[in-house]
């Protein structure tokens, strides 16, 4: 009970400090979304636009609170662990249900355990701070948990996830690591950071991890010797003393004899200087800072695959045989236990190349993956989050990295100015006593002085203790200047904010790198895709709701799909019934079930809970989904085409706010969000590339079958999600690398694809909408002949607008607003013309709600009046390349599309024969074409849409680019029609300024 | 572990005197010199080359004698290869070049190195497949030296990256490429050097400015810091190579010091073949 007690006050403090963050954060900025900062609220803050963020972290406060007296409540309840188990807890904030706490061990460092009591649904990030807490320590952002398994191997334990999800049946102990080593550790601003990187270091070196030659092992030993024991005393310090610390894996008398012989060399160094020289020796070792993974080659050769700062490294036995630094790397994928980089083709090559190579299993390769994604984005990118359009993006991503990078960290940790805290080092208590009489070392002179902690005086001995008191006393004063810690991180942000140019050229740097993981993605995605998707879904199901959920039930083949399927019914639920609040919970929970699954099959779950969320969106997209599940190769997965309508949607929202002017800049986040959805999940990066880039995307549509494209929007839609294999083998490139992954995919998931089918099926009526929204999303207008007088948006796909609107219901939702959700409601609701209602209506409550500054962008989007509708796409087929032209004058998006198609048309829900997606990439250009086959009232329709994006810079001539594009298409399918035409133009937008 | 400072800094060189053997033809499998050497003239350019290690170098010049048995053992750099204090001593893929290596041995002992051999049956490992730059190794994978030799290389020197570079044909790595200072490596032009530099490139964390020259063998020259204030590079004269004298000379801030040695040059040697160099002194 004391136990307890004692520890009640400090959760409660957490939470406090949380709220307090995050108001900050609301404050500052939107965009910038830190885990760390956020902690329960980031989920959904990542996701969000950012005028959301802010309306979101106050329900999140709310929430947040509700926990904490729950925990309290909770802990004089009795502890059980609870196992991971899928379960769908309803809105658990709200009806306090009694927590539970579960104890938990964290080994530290200097090999001191650390316990408390954590809630039984406390993310990661709660113990991490707790413990970061608990050593003083404030540059957190370069160490992390380890879950405690048996196997060699590093399994983080995610902070931005519940912990019970990712232990499973695992006992609550932890171990506390170095997850990044900063590369220079000189730079970091702390001595107690560098104690804990040395100490680090120390097992890493002992346990053979870090090899070293003999010469380092021993002076690294004398090093470690100094700062632990001071300097070396012959009385004190006889023949024995050193046996007591092991150096080596094969520690020798000869080596002990060296070290002692260093040790001597090194008197008057302080501890913290002792430290510093030996992180400068430390980090010059080879494999510093590599984190190796066994691995086949493509020949079944043994090798180990090395992540670190500069990129990914490949031994074989312990020579290196080969390299790929970041900036090489345009994608990591993983998929079953293959892992996969594209490497951008070398100076005379043509081609990029996919290099392969194979994991023990599953698992492996996706922590290997996630440990790339990690280490790319903490080395090599100033900030992990995106530009505010980027938050779409993250629908596309799965996994990401969420904590502040090493750019981040630096920043903030400049902004450190406590006084040097005191820490204890293992036997510090001796080193006061060898201080005594010791001679200063001349020689570190100027090294002490360097290190502000430690004030060297002339006399040496005197200034040590000196140096402890002065740190003792501050050590009091520590907590209070954790407050501070908040406004440095405001700080930070701001200053990232500020640098947003900065950031987009490394951006641009690293843009190429994506980060693919087909399963992965759903499963990872920070909740980027998942929330956002929910939150559509949940709109939408609203409407459908108990439709749905009737049909989900009737599927009951697919447990786990059923298990989807029950949760997402639970979030209509809650959506319905409560307000905003529950949501991100929810679905975070919902997102972990997954992973309680285990399977890969959750993954797959995971999508097609996402479809089912997603039929907002379209059929089409269900279609895509399925056809691009089994695509995986190339990674154009549904997924990737539900984020790039948000990316897309993005765009719209933000323009606005933006510049008028600026609108470019949000196309290009389209694009760019589109070439992540060709690839799968595309890390975020690219998104900063956009600054200068302007995208064009043409979608053309193409119907074979002179098919009914029935003005109805059902028709199209149904013919979107028909898919015609045929057809596919002629249009696509890639159809032969698809057609691989196919397999595979195939293999374990096909399951879960049929059963999505049906349900698309069924819900293909209500669908329809959704599906039409999605290819809006996706930038596909339908070729629209009439261009409405150079207007900015001419003629409003109902679909573009519908997914930025919905998008931004499913934000407006969270936020809590309940005239956002109704509107949102009645958007998913309508059929087109609603829909095009709603997005008006979105956009004012965008504006009206959110921050203002963010919201600007539904504007331009918003083109509600005339929907040009062109029913025959046949007849659009000529889609003149003057009027793209016109239209990107006017307007940064431009849709041409033909008339709606008439939404509840098809009474008669097409069925969906194939659905495939093939994806082709150039130098500048991107194509991904869907081809759909669908039997529709005995009339099989195949539809081809193809989306071809064209990335480059301003300098391009993106008109004759857009031509070329369309001429080309034409030149392949004579048959073919325009159906729309979409151009966005994209430049970066200038600073996420208001911030 | 030896700082970059100490990067091109050495103390002491161990030679071997030119056996009168030099001329005659390998035994077992090895290559004799394809043209027939002259051997005044070898002797005088070893001469010339020890001359500068001591005088211009200021180098104290180990000179083992010469083995009639061992008509190579003039390239002292396949026996071993040194970095800081430890030297690995090699075993060379031609059998009969393995009988150098105990001499080799017996002086680095007694320079108080740490002397670790290679105990793999399996590999073979001629010096002048390794380069080492100051911050890595690079092992040439070539008719000398294979795998498992590299493996002893990372083995030893566990401190470095040690990355493995494909050289085709009968050259060592070292045949056709140096390092010419600190961050500069100095290679040849033909394709199978440019080749070798890409790989390096690609497998290397750090960025190394290089320096062409029209000819492979000029790639090899020996780059030695004089104390605190200056450098000096020992290349391949220009009558024997005159095109690949200019490059050199854009150096800077390096004492130039051209040296011959064509004739030891006819059994696959260069400049650096012909010693290892050693630094002695503690330098942290």
């Amino acid at each position: 009970m004391e136990e307890r007690e004692s520890q009640l006050p400090e959760e409660v403090a957490e939470p406090k400090g949380n709220l307090e963050e995050a108001t900050i954060e609301s404050q500052q900025e939107a965009k910038a979304d830190d885990k760390e900062e956020e902690k329960h609220s980031v989920s959904s803050a990542d996701t969000q636009p950012a005028k959301e963020d802010s309306k979101e972290i106050g329900v999140e406060k709310v929430a947040d609170e509700q926990e904490e007296k729950q925990k309290v409540e909770e802990k004089r309840e009795t502890k059980e662990v609870q196992t991971a188990e899928i379960k769908m807890e309803k809105a658990p904030q709200k009806a306090p249900k009694k927590i539970k706490t579960v104890p938990c061990k964290v080994m530290l460092l200097d090999g001191t355990e650390y316990s408390c009591d954590l809630e039984k649904r406390a993310k990661g990030q709660v113990l991490f701070d707790k413990v970061c807490e608990q050593l003083n320590l404030l540059e957190k952002d370069y160490f992390g948990l380890l879950l405690r398994d048996n196997s060699d191997q590093k399994n983080w334990l995610d902070s931005s996830k519940e912990i019970k999800r990712q232990i499973r049946s695992l006992p609550w102990i932890f171990t506390f690591n170095v997850k990044f080593y900063p590369p220079d550790p000189s730079q970091l601003t702390e001595d107690i950071t560098r104690y804990f990187l040395c100490l680090q270091l120390r097992q890493d070196i002992a346990s053979g991890r870090l090899p070293c030659s003999f010469v380092t092992h021993a002076l690294l030993g004398s090093y470690a010797l100094q700062a632990e024991l001071g300097d070396y005393d012959s009385e004190e310090h006889n023949n024995h003393y050193i046996s007591e610390f092991q150096f080596a894996p094969n520690q020798t008398k000869e080596m002990e004899d060296k070290v002692v012989e260093l040790h001597k060399t090194h008197r008057g160094l302080t501890p913290a200087q002792a430290d510093s020289h030996f992180l400068e020796n430390a980090k010059r070792l080879s494999m510093y800072g590599v984190d190796l993974h066994h691995a086949k080659d493509s020949e079944g050769v043994d090798i180990m695959l090395g992540v670190c700062a500069n990129g990914l490294l490949i031994y074989k036995d312990r020579l290196r045989i080969n390299r790929f630094a970041w900036p090489k790397i345009l994608k990591i994928s993983y998929k079953r236990s293959n892992f996969y980089i594209k490497v951008r083709p070398a100076e005379l090559e043509q081609f990029e190349s996919t290099i392969g190579f194979k994991l023990p299993n599953h698992r492996a390769a996706k922590r290997l993956w996630k440990v790339c994604v990690e280490h790319h984005t903490f080395y090599r990118l100033i900030s992990p989050e995106q530009p505010p359009k980027a938050k779409f993006l993250t629908l596309g991503s799965k996994f990401r990295y969420s904590g502040r990078t090493q750019a981040q960290t630096r920043q903030a940790s400049n902004l450190i100015d406590r006084p040097a805290p005191y820490f204890e080092r293992t036997s510090s208590k001796r080193v006061s006593r060898s201080l005594d009489g010791a001679p200063v070392g001349i020689t570190d002179q100027s090294l002490l002085r360097d290190f502000s902690a430690a004030t060297v005086g002339p006399t040496g001995d005197m200034v040590f203790d000196d140096e402890a008191v002065g740190q003792t006393t501050l050590k009091n004063g520590e907590g209070r200047d954790e407050d501070g810690s908040p406004t440095k991180i405001q700080q930070l942000k701001l200053t990232q904010d500020e640098k947003p140019k900065a950031t987009s050229l490394s951006a641009s740097y690293d843009n190429d790198l994506n980060y693919k993981a087909e399963e992965e993605e759903v499963e990872e995605d920070q909740s980027g895709l998942i929330i956002s998707a929910a939150s559509v879904a949940e709109t939408i199901k609203v409407e459908t709701g108990e439709e749905e959920t009737q049909q989900q039930d009737l599927d009951k083949t697919q447990d786990d799909l059923l298990k989807h399927q029950a949760s997402i019914s639970e979030l209509k639920r809650n959506f319905m019934e409560s307000t905003p609040e529950p949501r991100p919970n929810e679905w975070e929970k919902r997102r972990i079930t997954p992973l309680s699954l285990q399977t890969q099959g959750s993954l797959e779950e995971e999508i097609t809970s996402i479809l089912f969320s997603k039929e907002g969106f379209s059929t089409s997209m269900k279609s895509t989904f399925t056809s691009s599940t089994a695509r995986t190769a190339e990674g154009t997965v549904v997924k990737d085409n539900v984020p790039s309508e948000m990316l897309s949607a993005s765009p719209f929202l933000q323009l606005p706010e933006k510049l008028a002017s600026r609108a470019e800049g949000p196309c290009t986040g389209a694009s760019d969000a589109d070439k992540s959805s060709h690839e799968t999940l595309n890390v975020v990066e690219e998104k900063k590339q956009a600054e200068v880039g302007i995208e064009e995307t043409v979608v053309i549509d193409e119907i074979n079958r002179g098919t009914i494209q029935a003005v109805t929007d059902a028709g199209e839609s149904r013919k979107v999600e028909h898919l015609s294999k045929k057809d596919s083998s002629s249009l696509s490139s890639d159809s032969s690398s698809s057609s691989e992954s196919e397999d595979e995919v195939v293999g374990e998931y096909q399951p879960h694809h049929r059963a999505a089918e049906d349900i698309i099926r069924e819900e293909q009526e209500e669908n329809e909408d959704a599906k039409r929204m999605e290819e809006c999303a996706t930038k596909v207008i339908q070729s629209v002949e009439t261009i409405q007088e150079g207007s900015k948006v001419t003629v409003n796909q109902t679909q573009v607008t519908a997914k930025a609107l919905s998008q931004e219901n499913a934000v407006a939702i969270k936020t809590g607003e309940k005239n956002v959700m109704e509107e949102g409601k009645q958007d998913l609701r309508a059929e087109d013309e609603e829909e095009q209602l709603r997005i008006n209506g979105d956009v004012s409550h965008v504006d009206i709600d959110v921050v203002p500054q963010i919201i600007c962008c539904s504007e331009p989007p918003v083109v509600k009046t005339e929907m040009v509708t062109i029913s025959d796409a046949t007849q659009r087929t000529e889609i003149s390349t003057k009027e793209v032209p016109i239209v990107q004058t006017e307007t940064k998006t431009i849709t041409y599309e033909s008339p709606q198609f008439d939404g509840s048309a098809g009474g008669d829900a097409g069925v969906l024969l194939s659905a495939q997606t093939i994806t082709s990439e150039s130098v500048s250009t991107t194509t991904t074409t869907h081809i759909t086959k669908t039997v529709k009232g005995g009339v099989s329709e195949t539809r081809i849409e193809k989306r071809i994006v064209i990335t480059g810079d301003a300098d391009i001539d993106h008109d004759q680019a857009l031509a070329q594009a369309i001429k080309e298409a034409k030149e392949q399918h004579p048959d073919m029609s325009v159906t729309r035409v979409v151009v966005h133009k994209e430049t970066e937008l200038a600073e996420e300024g208001e911030e | 572990m030896a700082g970059l400072s100490s990067f091109g800094r050495y103390t002491h060189a161990v030679v071997r005197s030119l056996p009168d053997s030099l001329g005659a033809p390998a035994t077992g499998d090895g290559a004799g010199p394809a043209e027939p050497v002259d051997l005044a003239k070898a002797h005088r350019q070893y001469g010339v080359y020890t001359g500068i290690l001591r005088q211009k170098l200021g180098l104290q010049v180990i000179e083992l004698p010469a083995d009639e048995g061992l008509p190579r053992s003039v390239l002292v750099e396949d026996a071993a290869v040194i970095q800081g204090d430890t030297a690995l001593v090699t075993r060379p893929w031609e059998p009969a070049r393995r009988g150098e290596i105990s001499s080799i041995k017996k002086v680095l002992e007694e320079l108080k190195m740490r002397v670790v051999e290679v105990t793999d049956d399996g590999a073979t490992l001629d010096g002048s497949d390794v380069l080492f730059t100051g911050r890595e190794f690079f092992v040439g994978i070539s008719k000398w030296t294979n795998h498992r030799g590299a493996e002893m290389v990372a083995d030893t020197f566990r401190d470095f990256a040690v990355s493995t570079v494909p050289v085709a044909g009968s050259s060592h790595l070292k045949s056709f490429c140096s390092m010419a200072g600190p961050d500069t490596v100095a290679i040849g032009s033909s394709e199978a050097a440019k080749k070798a530099m890409r790989t390096m490139e690609q497998l290397t964390d750090h960025h190394y400015d290089t320096l062409t020259v029209p000819d492979d063998p000029a790639g090899n020259c020996v780059y030695v810091r004089l104390g605190p204030k200056g450098s000096a590079l020992l290349h391949r004269s220009p009558e024997e190579f005159p095109n690949s004298l200019q490059p050199f000379q854009k150096l800077a801030d390096l004492t130039l010091i051209p040296a011959a040695c064509s004739e030891v040059a006819k059994l696959g040697g260069a400049l650096s073949s012909c010693s290892l160099l050693i630094n002695k002194k503690l330098d942290r």
